[in-house]
């Protein structure tokens, strides 16, 4: 059989890079796409490692109803009985979805249409609530619409590029290394990083802000003012109140103060972006995850509409979404604060003819945070919730966990057998994952992509749109559900966004509504608004376009006077402030080689290897007030919750504040879902919650020993006698197990092979113990290979290097010589030993890169990669290995 | 050099063993002009090495082999030898030697190095023919030739030279059982972990035991032959025997000294310089009591030769302090080595290691993070590295958690070949 390449979209970050899928026999491998705009042919760390997830380890592959193994029939039935029957007791307004920015446009869009349009409620909210309704509704107030309005090439022709809020280096590492090779050709391009961190993002940046925690709108309302003090001057709507509310600033001074930085750093910014033309301000979740988050969002589009910097080559603000299709739900209107297309609840009547539906939901629903208290509450009795883990990303997640539990009804669409959600259902649907799902993605520049399915469903998974018809159909709306394909959606979709559009909203797909199934399989990547089928078709094929990378140059905004709209914003704090009891602010965010709740990226070897626990970030003076010792377990906690987490400390992490990476959870470790911590506090406009700024409190882990597990299969750890700490992280043919407990076990060898599950005394089984130094090490084989190594000591530092001992699970015996020395933890030559990685792409350690630099006299990230080829291919390790050049050159 | 000028003295080696040899080949390259040199040796052969006895035994090495010091060896040197001929008297007035064939030889210095015997349980029937100890060339012959009609041995004692004996009838096709006192082997030198992996091996090769046995008689028949041995239990059990080897311990010969007037309680009583309680008469080897230590390796003997032909060299003074010994256990494919004190004595800290597939146990016992005694089953190969740490003191605790694992394991360490012992 020959080699198949399928041209699919990534299904991680919103950049949207376009992926060739190749199956050959059953190997699959995947590489950019060098023809999808977006990322011309690059990946970053996560994309370059999808083939990685592909696995069908812990998938779910049939109905579940009530803990049991189900016939599709009877789980569509269950859930189409339980809403219908709910619904006819208590009304549409006692069910809700609750849906995600991982589905595909198609499936997003049916889901709002059965809630909005035959159900009758808007009660469909979604996980895009939490990361950009901020950003959504600034638009709104701005420009009219929710629209980005430039394009992934301005951050290549601007002069400035300003990040807020964003560790694009991590979290969009592909659109980062696009700005970082236009500056190499451009000397005159200067990059900003406003943020409370010195994040991968800030190494290398011209200037870096570290502003205090929640005084964006402070920054760029002294930006604003500046501006105008600085000759610029607009009558736009809402100009002159906006600038007199800025000036309630004061000075610079009063600004730096304010904002806790450095006058003259934030001089220099402010007269930088006031001489340059040509400014990008790109912003992420550290502006919209906040109780005042519309608010930051218009600070920074009332700067831009100042200086007429929108519509123009390399000049715009610039939202980058974090989910794959943000963008899609957000058009289809899978929000509950909007209805449908772009339009919002006074177009009800339009919409309700346009899908000739028996109902239609004429008032905003509940947004995800109301959503989950609604249900705890009682209000809402049923909710199916899909592709998503609220659970872990909600704020407030033990009080959604305690609402789920006591909901009378919940279904859960998933292609995972276990998460923190799943396990929490009634009814569990077995949904098709990125590699069989056809359907397409809306990316943060307005780009429309297909993503092909190129394997096939495994099991009885099913496309989330086939799974979200069927239950119409049960529920008795078959006529507005008959579609035969994702691309019959996909054109009703389009249809809507032409209904009655007379121009009024951007969003307009009029070239698409007639799409045939065959050209909606080969659509190239287009960009939105999308105007006339006849023009595409004109120009031979699919790819030629009208030109839509940017908007509103013309300075028509699809308002109702036709005007942008500065917006007065009043700056304020966050919603709770820090106290004695609770004095530092945590923030949350991404890692660079995790996604979302680890249900994909944790099938990757080498993408849980590059962080592979979970953190919190302190400066070294909180560390020492705080009694926090970096390498060692912290207790972090808040009002709400607590979590166990390594601590790092790094002068990089403003004073006064946390930093705990948001992925982890039940499934990968004992106690370190931040979402459990974070305050529900939300945006009064957008209802996105403010993950960025909780006050909480740190304090040693006080373990009586430290240790780790690698095993050849995973283990049941969750409270085991002893461990009060524990992380998995997945490896290549090992699981490795990061322990801790409070208290020493009376028999170390008992507990250990309690924990391994080795009962027999005749075991392969190896042990070391120094009982008066607290250290305990064991393996365990089988037939010659290793199955479970268990290392105990009293500090983590006293703990061998992991990397050594995870290369002899080859699953091949392993040789006597390094039997010998295994508990040793390290080969007898120290040269075999490559350290933690650094590169996940090409599996480069942190070792063989050090000895590179010293031993080789390596002094640059270029000789770096010419070297060991690390960091040469996404590019997301350069800074590490930039540090690692600054740290060891010369020695 | 005002040595050259002075007269020769003389010097008697009662002894031809190799304690007293190692002695002398220190003085000879240390002093070679000082002395004129004679040495008795009660057996009949040359000099060799007594702790090769049990390969010889197991068929592992000839004679030859363990050879040390030809005839021709002390021709060169101009020592006068005697061999097959005890020193029957000290005449310490006249400071004259007699022998059994009533030669006297004076000497200004003198050394004994007359070793030890084996000691014989006193049970009855212990005099009967079959019934072996196993010290000398002799024994061994007497061995090899009893099992050349194969049949049952039985050897009393599970010690070294015990497991040693049996190992080798066993080799040459007797079908051997070891009666141990005691619950482990090797009691004094392995903890009861690494003896039951001993024993498991053993047995595994074919041996027997009979473990925690008192043996109440030695059995024989009317031509004055052992048929067996009774035990000291319950219901008086028996088992047959064609030999039965006694490998029960051994006694400082000290009958000699005793004679001269010299003070011996153990052995013969020397103090740091390896003096006796007469300052000409030297005493070095299996027969002196230092410190209320005597020993049975072949490490102090070493040491105490060492300073011992440092005195008579005139040297000026080195002083033996007591010797930290080291055991090995010499059985193919059974790798034991154990040194010091492992206890688990108050204030002591105990590492361990187990690979039970491989064999493989150790035990390493620390006080004040310096080893003071090491157990090693089934690999020894850093039996020399711990022992050396050991009698070095060594602070072990910056490398306290590679140690069970070896020197291979340390960064920068310079390999240590394990030494004999």
């Amino acid at each position: 059989m020959n080699a198949v390449t399928t041209r699919t979209t990534c299904p991680y970050c919103g950049v949207g890079c376009g992926v060739n899928a190749v199956v050959d026999n059953d190997a699959v491998s995947v590489a950019g796409d060098t023809a999808h705009p977006s990322n011309l042919g690059s990946l970053c760390s996560k994309g370059t490692a999808l083939a990685d997830t592909v696995g069908l380890q812990g998938r779910l592959l049939h109905p579940v109803v009530d803990g049991r193994r189900a016939s599709w029939g009877d789980a569509l039935d269950e859930v189409a009985a339980r809403f219908g029957a709910i619904i006819a007791e208590h009304g549409p307004d006692a069910v809700a979805f609750y849906v995600s920015g991982q589905l595909l446009t198609e499936d997003y869009y049916v889901a709002n249409k059965l809630m909005k349009g035959y159900i009758g409620s808007a009660n469909i909210d979604t996980n895009s609530r939490l990361c950009m309704s901020s950003a959504v509704a600034g638009h709104k107030r701005g420009f009219g619409e929710d629209v980005v309005p430039g394009c992934y090439e301005d951050l290549e022709v601007a002069d400035l590029v300003v990040l807020v809020g964003s560790n694009t280096a991590w979290c969009h590492p592909v659109v980062y290394q696009r700005i970082v090779a236009a500056q190499e050709n451009n000397p005159n391009k200067k990059r900003v990083v406003i943020d409370p961190r010195r994040t991968a993002t800030a190494e290398g940046a011209d200037l870096h802000l570290p502003i205090a925690p929640g005084t964006d709108v402070h920054l760029f309302n002294g930006l604003l003012a500046f501006l105008a003090e600085n000759g610029f001057d607009s009558d736009l709507p809402g100009a002159r109140d906006a600038v007199a509310e800025a000036r309630q600033m004061g000075d610079l001074e009063d600004v730096a103060e304010a904002c806790g930085v450095d006058a003259d750093t934030l001089k220099a910014f402010f007269e930088l972006f006031a001489q340059t033309e040509r400014t990008v301000t790109v912003f992420s979740q550290g502006v919209n995850q906040s109780s005042a988050g519309t608010a930051k969002v218009n600070a920074i589009l009332n700067c831009h509409l100042l200086t007429e910097r929108i519509g123009k080559p390399g000049a715009c603000p610039f939202s980058i979404t974090g989910q794959p299709n943000a963008m899609g739900g957000r058009e289809v209107g899978g929000l509950s604060s909007t209805l449908a297309a772009h339009m919002g609840f006074d177009a009800a009547e339009r919409v309700q003819r346009f899908w000739d539906s028996p109902a239609i939901a004429d008032k905003p629903g509940l947004k995800a945070v109301e959503l989950f208290e609604a249900i705890e509450a009682g209000q809402v009795k049923a909710v199916w919730i899909m592709a998503t883990n609220p659970l872990v990303s909600l704020p407030d997640a033990d009080r959604a966990k305690r609402a789920l539990e006591a909901c009378e009804f919940v279904a859960v669409s998933d292609c995972m057998r276990h998460t923190d959600t799943v396990d929490r259902a009634h009814v569990l649907l077995p949904a098709a994952a990125w590699a069989e799902k056809s359907g397409t993605v809306t990316n943060s520049e307005r780009i429309i992509s297909r993503q092909r399915d190129f394997l096939p469903m495994p099991g009885e998974a099913k496309p989330d749109w086939w799974i979200v018809c069927e239950v119409a159909r049960r529920m008795g709306f078959g006529t507005g559900f008959d579609f035969d394909s994702a691309a019959a959606i996909f054109r009703e979709h389009a249809a809507l966004t032409v209904f009655e559009n007379n121009g009024e909203r951007v969003l307009n797909l009029e070239g698409l509504a007639d799409l045939s199934d065959a050209e909606y399989d080969t659509l190239e990547p287009l960009r939105w608004p999308v105007y006339s089928t006849e023009a595409l078709r004109a120009a031979g094929a699919m790819p030629a376009r009208t030109d839509s990378r940017r908007l509103f140059a013309d300075g028509i905004y699809p308002t109702a006077d036709g005007k942008a709209h500065l917006i007065a914003v009043t700056p304020r704090g966050p919603a709770n402030a820090l106290s004695d009891q609770w004095p530092l602010a945590l923030n949350t965010g991404r890692v660079r080689d995790h996604w979302h709740t680890m249900t994909r990226t944790a099938k990757s070897a080498r993408l849980s290897a590059h962080i592979p626990e979970p953190f919190v970030e302190i400066h070294p003076r909180d560390a020492e007030r705080f009694g926090v010792i970096d390498g060692a377990i912290a207790t972090v906690s808040t009002a709400l919750g607590k979590a166990h987490v390594r601590t790092i400390v790094s002068d990089g992490q403003r004073e006064g504040t946390l930093f705990v990476p948001m992925h982890w959870n039940d499934q990968f470790a004992a106690k370190a879902r931040v979402g459990a911590l974070a305050n529900p506090a939300v945006c009064p406009i957008s209802g996105e919650p403010e993950f960025k700024h909780t006050p909480a409190a740190i304090a040693p882990f006080e373990a009586a020993w430290h240790g780790f597990i690698l095993a050849s299969r995973p283990l049941r750890l969750n409270g085991e006698a002893g461990i009060d700490y524990w992380v998995k992280v997945p490896g290549e043919r090992f699981y490795r197990y990061e322990i801790a407990g409070l208290h020493t076990p009376d028999d170390w060898a008992a507990t250990a092979r309690g924990w391994i599950g080795v009962g027999a005394r005749s075991a392969d089984w190896v042990e070391a113990h120094d009982e008066a130094a607290g250290r305990y090490r064991a393996a365990h084989f089988d037939a010659g290979h290793i199955e479970a190594c268990v290392f105990i000591a009293p500090e983590p530092a006293a703990l061998p290097d992991r990397s050594w001992l995870a290369s002899l699970f080859t699953g091949e015996a392993v040789d006597e010589s390094e039997r010998a020395g295994l508990l040793a933890g390290r080969p007898a030559e120290a040269s075999k030993d490559v350290g933690p990685q650094i590169c996940s792409c090409f599996g480069v350690g942190r070792n063989t890169i050090q000895r590179a630099i010293t031993e080789d006299g390596l002094d640059s990230v270029a000789a770096v990669g010419e070297a060991l080829d690390a960091g040469t291919n996404c590019g997301s390790c350069k800074p590490e290995i930039a540090a690692l050049i600054d740290a060891h050159a010369g020695e | 050099m005002s040595q050259t000028t002075q007269p020769k003295l003389d010097l008697v080696v009662i002894g031809n063993g190799m304690a007293g040899l190692r002695t002398l080949e220190e003085v000879l390259e240390a002093a070679p002009e000082r002395y004129n040199v004679t040495v008795f040796g009660a057996e009949p052969h040359v000099s060799y090495n007594r702790i090769m006895l049990s390969p010889v035994l197991a068929g592992d090495k000839a004679f030859e082999e363990i050879e040390t010091h030809g005839r021709d060896w002390y021709e060169d040197n101009g020592i006068t030898l005697y061999t097959g001929e005890a020193v029957v008297d000290i005449d310490r007035r006249r400071r004259m030697v007699i022998s059994d064939t009533g030669r006297e030889i004076g000497y200004d210095r003198l050394l004994l190095a007359t070793g030890s015997t084996p000691f014989i349980l006193p049970v009855p029937g212990h005099t009967l023919d079959g019934v072996i100890s196993f010290r000398d060339i002799g024994d061994v012959h007497r061995m090899v030739e009893a099992s050349e009609k194969g049949g049952k041995a039985v050897v009393i004692g599970g010690g070294l030279l015990g497991l040693e004996a049996a190992y080798g009838l066993h080799k040459r096709g007797m079908d051997v059982t070891i009666v141990h006192l005691m619950d482990t082997l090797m009691e004094r030198q392995l903890d009861p972990t690494a003896a039951d992996l001993l024993q498991y091996s053993l047995t595994q090769r074919g041996l027997s035991f009979r473990m925690g046995a008192k043996t109440a008689a030695i059995l024989g028949d009317e031509a004055g032959r052992v048929t067996g041995l009774r035990f000291d239990d319950a219901d008086d059990s028996e088992i047959d025997a064609d030999i039965v080897v006694m490998a029960v311990g051994i006694r400082p010969n000290v009958e000699l000294a005793k004679t001269a007037g010299l003070h011996c309680e153990k052995g013969i009583v020397v103090n740091d310089t390896m003096q006796t309680y007469d300052p000409r008469i030297y005493a070095v080897g299996e027969c002196v009591e230092h410190r209320h230590s005597v020993y049975g390796l072949v490490a102090p003997l070493w040491d105490q030769a060492s300073v011992c032909a440092n005195h008579l060299a005139y040297r000026g003074h080195t002083q033996y302090e007591g010797s930290v010994t080291a055991t090995q256990l010499k059985v193919t494919g059974i790798d034991v080595y154990s040194a010091g004190d492992f206890s688990d004595a108050e204030g002591t800290e105990t590492l361990t290691f187990s690979d039970v597939r491989r064999g493989v146990y150790k035990r390493i016992v620390l006080r004040d993070d310096r080893i003071v005694g090491v157990v090693l089953y089934g690999d020894t190969r850093d039996g020399g590295w711990y022992f050396k740490l050991m009698r070095e003191g060594a602070d072990v605790s910056a490398f306290r958690d590679l140690l069970l694992f070896g020197q291979a394991y340390l960064p920068d360490a310079k390999p240590v070949d394990a030494e004999a012992a």
